[in-house]
């Protein structure tokens, strides 16, 4: 008893001593440059995001607890004003493995353009088209650290519907999606146990990654239907799919030779995809402390136009500016060219520091030519500007 | 005739002992330097750098790092951000070395993201301060060319002048100047030359203390550039030994979980 008092009294002290409160918040305004096609649609949208985090590690370092709530709030999407719990997690650390378990987010892949091998967590689409924004994941992970590598084990015990925009949001399809009457092809529905496995290792200029799923599909598909009020809407249907994966990154001086490929099959036809490219780095242009990054990369997926993603046979090329100055001024525009078609989208993304605590971010993205057959069809009257203004703490 | 030849070789012998050239006193003195410093085996830092522009506006940039000495080759080290808040989190590995390029990885803790990333920024600037990447990575003895100068004296020590000459590659030096102090074996002042062979920065370390009995640390570094008229301040705010790391603390996974 006098022992287990002294464990709690120590295990109390040295959480006042080792916790942490930091995060940010964020005021965001996007301005669409193109009028709605929907009357319910809004062309100027303010919106509030918070994101703490809660951070406390005791046992020399080798143990921790980390969590990340996050909140946003939209004026007008009732679906894009949403919560989430992005990181409860416990971890300990030992010499040869590293457990963890709880509220995850992990991230697989070297390309730049878009991330097929990274497939643990769902993306939250209502935070931004990109695919960047991920919804935690529930796990249980293990990583065995080796001389040949890291192997990790993933069981993944409970599936995260993708969102998607409401009524009066926009860069949706034209029906919303009704999140409500999700389908699955596993009869345990969100609760099928998936699992996943990724072994990755350096080897001099060289990262190697090789990965395997088996287990609901991140990526829904989506079936005609109506919601409790009669209106039509899109249903999503998740299928149980294995999915490989590779990933792959050269450093060589200034080039990074990048490439990912997956294989993917289920239900329907197995596929393949990838993205392979460059990014090429002019160190201290000029004389100046600015570096100026050439990135290229191909997006193939082999269904054709049959894919369920815009990027089948598409080209992105890309230019990064990074100033290295006091502010950290950094810029990224890009170009995803359609071999296809004359479908081109224009992404534009910058930020710099102000002060110790306070960053502006812009971004802009814009869809041109895109035909009626493309998935990006219901969204090219969706170009806009977004200034975020974010206060870290 | 045969006296003379040997009296000859004899006097070329003697020549090559004990009349170095510039080029192997300058050598020496290197070797020297990394020989007193070898042995410190593991290393914690914590560090608050303060950078200042021409019109004397301040930012300050706080951060804390390990590194772990590597024998034969240049040392690994993890480096974490923790302020500007924006970037706190974020974390850089490098594992260096003397000629060939260093291996160095970046974790992006919003995305969870571990980047490879190019070494050869070797000449770009350290968290937007006038220290480049070069000037803060390990000091190998093959990473230069030395022409010892002559022994002088700096504020009130004994100095030798040594001028050391960049053999790796993405230098953004053609030249540096050392004054080395004669009792510690390390810098008190450096001088960085550019490519065009101007004068750019002037480095001056401060306030040395002793570690373990044996290594010499600077507390404070002072970096001005005389081309942009900026400057940064570099306060080494503690050093810690005997911290038992091992290479398992700079690899892929401990850089992901760095805080």
């Amino acid at each position: 008893m006098k022992s287990l008092l002294y464990i709690i009294a120590l295990s109390f002290s040295s959480l006042v001593m080792s916790s942490e409160w930091s995060g940010h918040v964020a005021l965001e305004y996007r301005q669409f440059t193109t009028d709605a096609l929907l009357a319910e649609q809004h062309d100027q949208i303010v919106s509030v995001s918070v994101q703490p985090e809660w951070f406390h590690e005791w046992d020399a370092g080798k143990q921790s607890f980390t969590f990340v709530p996050f909140v946003r709030w939209d004026q007008y999407d009732d679906e894009r004003s949403h919560t989430d719990i992005r990181e409860l997690t416990w971890l300990k650390a030992a010499e040869d493995w590293e457990l963890r378990a709880g509220i995850r987010k992990v991230f697989w892949g070297v390309t730049e353009s878009q991330h097929l091998v990274d497939i643990i967590n769902q993306t939250d689409f209502v935070e931004n088209t990109d695919g960047e924004d991920k919804l935690g994941q529930p796990m249980l992970n293990l990583a065995l650290i080796r001389d040949w590598g890291t192997l990790d084990l993933f069981v993944l015990p409970y599936f995260r519907q993708r969102t998607f925009p409401g009524t009066e949001g926009r860069l949706r399809t034209t029906l919303v999606v009704d999140t409500d009457q999700a389908t699955y092809q596993s009869d345990d529905e969100e609760k099928h146990v998936d699992y996943a496995l990724r072994w990755q290792h350096t080897l001099g200029e060289w990262d190697v990654g090789v990965s395997h799923f088996n287990g609901t599909s991140r990526d829904p598909q989506f079936n005609p239907g109506f919601d409790s009020s009669g209106n039509p809407v899109l249903v999503p249907y998740y299928a149980l799919i294995h999915q490989t994966g590779l990933d792959l990154q050269a450093t060589l001086d200034e080039w990074l030779w990048k490439l990912e490929v997956i294989r993917r099959s289920g239900e329907a036809e197995s596929y393949l995809a990838t993205t392979g490219g460059f990014e090429y780095t002019f160190y201290g242009v000029m004389e100046s402390s600015a570096d100026i990054g050439l990135v290229m990369e191909y997006l193939y997926d082999d269904r054709g136009t049959a894919a369920t993603t815009p990027f089948q046979d598409d080209l992105m090329l890309g230019l990064r500016f990074t100033l290295n100055d006091e502010a950290s001024s950094e810029a990224l525009i890009g170009i995803i060219d359609d071999q296809d078609s004359d479908a081109r989208m224009l992404n534009i993304e910058a930020s710099r520091r102000f002060g110790n605590h306070w960053k502006l971010n812009l971004e802009g993205r814009w869809f041109n030519h895109i035909p009626a057959n493309d998935s990006l069809y219901s969204l090219r009257n969706d170009d806009y500007i977004q200034l975020e203004l974010v206060y870290y703490f | 005739m045969k006296g003379t030849v040997l009296a000859l070789g004899l006097f070329a012998v003697s020549n090559m002992l004990y009349a170095q050239t510039a080029e192997e006193k300058g050598l020496a003195i290197a070797v020297e330097a990394d020989k007193r410093d070898q042995g410190w085996t593991d290393q914690a830092t914590t560090l608050k750098m303060t950078l200042r522009n021409r019109h004397g506006d301040e930012s300050t940039r706080e951060i804390h790092g390990k590194a772990l000495e590597v024998k034969g080759d240049g040392d690994k080290s993890l480096t974490i951000f923790d302020t500007p808040r924006d970037v706190k989190g974020t974390a850089f590995l490098s594992f260096t070395h003397a000629l060939k390029s260093d291996e160095q990885w970046l974790y992006l803790p919003a995305l969870k993201r571990v980047k490879r990333i190019s070494s050869s920024n070797k000449s770009g600037p350290f968290m937007g301060s006038e220290f480049a990447y070069e000037d803060i990575s390990s000091q190998e003895v093959e990473k230069y060319k030395y022409k010892f100068i002559k022994d002088d004296k700096l504020n009130g020590r004994d100095v030798f002048i040594n001028e050391r000459f960049p053999q790796y590659k993405h230098s953004g030096y053609t030249k540096q100047i050392a004054w080395i102090d004669k009792e510690m074996y390390q810098p008190l002042k450096i001088e960085f030359y550019d490519r065009k062979g101007s004068l750019l920065k002037t480095l001056t370390h401060h306030e040395y203390k002793q570690y373990l009995n044996t290594y010499w640390r600077p507390s404070r570094m002072e970096m001005v550039n005389h081309q942009t008229g900026k400057s940064t301040t570099l306060l080494w705010l503690s050093y810690q030994y005997k911290n038992g790391y091992t290479d398992r603390d700079f690899d892929r996974n401990s850089l992901k979980r760095a805080r």
